[in-house]
């Protein structure tokens, strides 16, 4: 259970610096003197937190479903030819900033939630789709033999075996996806999604750092929050699975 | 029972597996032989159809295996290899139910198989089942990989080189062990080896193969005494071929019995009935003696083996 307490601190931080930063105006007045509007006041930080969190895990959960059916996909034997092509798209993927995916989308879908949901999907896929494609190429060729030998169906393979030892490798590759999606979203802002980019991107337009730092210290804390609950995870996965 | 009629299987233009025909009688251990490459190991993949054979036929108890569902014909092959494939994942107990729980038996017949298998490989089933694969030795690897070959109680043994990665000794003894579990199952096993001692101990007959075909299927006693070609005459090794013989033969079937068990007498040094002739022989030359009692199990002497005997009737 001790795996559990860090997550839990920081997000209990999270919650309470949320709650809190609109009373701090003493502290920012000193960062940003002379200004009346120390405190971004346009949403709540907990509505913008929440929506925030909102895209990143519907992005994820999206980004998982395709990219690990698209992993398993590729490593069938039916699949088998397409390997080299997912493959290849995962790597190049990745050299796309996401700022250019975020412009490129609004063309084709406008502004607001939709485009950056679509970029972030998008972008989110391929940590993933490479992991997935990692941790499924990676297991012992003889496991899987001896696991076909024994009388497993092709299912029961990828259920009890495969699945299981790739686990952790896909884990790895959700969690770096869901950070990377953390900052990703905030850049959402620009194009008219509510994410906890709202502060910095104002306090970029209107020169006042108060604000910036507000959106920064948030998104930052957000991503330790995750990045924790991430690491509990996969502890708790490789015991149970001691891999 | 198995029988190959006229199986062919080719990788590309290369042909593995050259028109073999070859049938394994029910409760006989048919051993494989043969240099890396002769299409051993593809033989035995097309048996439990992890390979497809390209062309002829395979039965077994007269039934075409390509007309069973896979699964359920591999449910009732145990299938041992040499780098073992243990789940890493799982505890060498899960490890050894796989097939059973595959077989949807109750918990309580699983966990008492499991415990059978584990003492009858030599494993504690109270701290070796709670190990996963990679606290395990060698050895004790590959004795959890045949544990879960049998656990099915199949009807037919599949195993490919499973000594072949592991010491000498270890592997002598778990020789030892495939014998006397062979003799107290009497499993209808196909063994692939390179190692032609290896084959000349465990089998009741022995396939050498070379280019994809059966070169001989016999005996390990005819094998040793009539080698079809100069190929498998070399493999034997022309040198040693008389002590090979020899070690095929146990003392007790040699010795002069005694009428009645005797009592050993006091500080005598002796041979065992189940030990080979090679070994009496060896113990002569090394004692410089003309012939030595037999114990049996029990400590009792049976009897007497003279060095002559040996000489003469031993090959």
């Amino acid at each position: 259970m001790r795996v559990w307490l860090t997550p839990v601190v920081w997000i209990a931080s999270l919650c309470a610096l949320a709650a809190w930063l609109p009373t701090m105006t003493p502290l920012f007045s000193w960062v940003q003197p002379g200004t009346d509007n120390l405190i971004y006041n346009r949403d709540s930080f907990y509505v913008l937190l929440q929506s925030h969190i909102w895209l990143v895990l519907a992005s994820a959960t999206i980004g998982t479903l395709v990219a690990v059916s698209a992993g398993i996909f590729a490593t069938r034997p039916a699949g088998r030819d397409f390997l080299p092509l997912v493959s290849q798209i995962a790597s190049i993927g990745q050299t796309v900033p996401p700022v250019a995916l975020l412009a490129l989308a609004v063309p084709v879908m406008g502004f607001g939630e939709k485009p950056t949901l679509f970029a972030l999907v998008l972008y989110g896929l391929l940590p993933i789709l490479r992991n997935t494609l990692t941790g499924l190429n990676g297991i012992n060729p003889a496991v899987l033999e001896s696991a076909k030998g024994m009388g497993m169906s092709s299912a029961q393979v990828l259920l009890k075996v495969e699945l299981p030892l790739a686990g952790r490798v896909i884990l790895a590759g959700i969690r770096t996806s869901v950070t990377i999606n953390i900052a990703t979203a905030a850049i959402g802002s620009t194009i008219g999604a509510r994410t906890l980019g709202d502060p910095v991107i104002a306090g970029l337009v209107n020169g006042n750092t108060a604000y910036v730092l507000q959106g920064a210290i948030l998104i930052g804390l957000l991503a330790l929050a995750t990045d924790s609950l991430f690491e509990a995870i996969e502890r708790t996965w490789a015991r149970a699975f001691a891999v | 029972m198995i029988e190959l009629k006229g199986v062919t299987r080719r990788f590309g233009d290369a042909v593995a597996v050259d028109d073999i025909d070859l049938t394994i009688e029910t409760g006989e251990v048919c051993v494989l032989v043969g240099s890396s490459g002769c299409g051993k190991s593809t033989t035995l993949r097309m048996i439990n159809r992890l390979l497809p054979s390209t062309s002829g036929e395979i039965l077994v108890d007269g039934e075409d295996i390509n007309k069973v569902d896979p699964e359920a014909l591999r449910l009732n092959m145990g299938y041992a290899i040499q780098s073992t494939g243990l789940f890493p994942h799982w505890t060498v107990a899960r490890n050894i139910g796989v097939v059973p729980n595959l077989l949807k038996w109750p918990a309580r017949k699983r966990d008492e198989r499991v415990n059978e298998l584990l003492i009858l490989l030599g494993l504690d089933p109270a701290t070796d089942a709670i190990k996963y694969p990679h606290q395990l030795s060698g050895g004790q690897a590959q004795r959890v990989g045949v544990a879960r070959a049998l656990a099915g109680d199949p009807n037919i043994l599949l195993m490919d080189e499973p000594f072949g990665a592991l010491d000498a000794i270890t592997r002598e003894n778990l020789q030892q062990e495939m014998l006397r579990i062979q003799r107290q199952l009497n499993k209808t096993t196909v063994f692939v080896t390179h190692d032609i001692d290896e084959a000349l101990k465990l089998a009741t007959r022995i396939a050498v193969m070379d280019q994809g075909r059966i070169i001989q299927h016999d005996t390990p006693e005819a094998i040793l005494r009539r080698p079809a070609s100069a190929f498998v005459e070399n493999l034997i090794g022309k040198g040693d071929r008389g002590l090979k013989l020899l070690a095929l033969r146990t003392v007790g079937e040699l010795m002069e019995g005694h009428s009645q068990p005797r009592e050993p007498e006091p500080g005598a040094d002796g041979l065992n009935e189940a030990d080979s002739l090679r070994f009496a022989l060896s113990v002569m030359v090394w004692e410089n003696t003309l012939q030595l009692p037999v114990y049996n199990g029990a400590g009792e002497e049976v009897g007497t083996v003279k060095r002559e005997h040996l000489l003469q009737g031993g090959a």
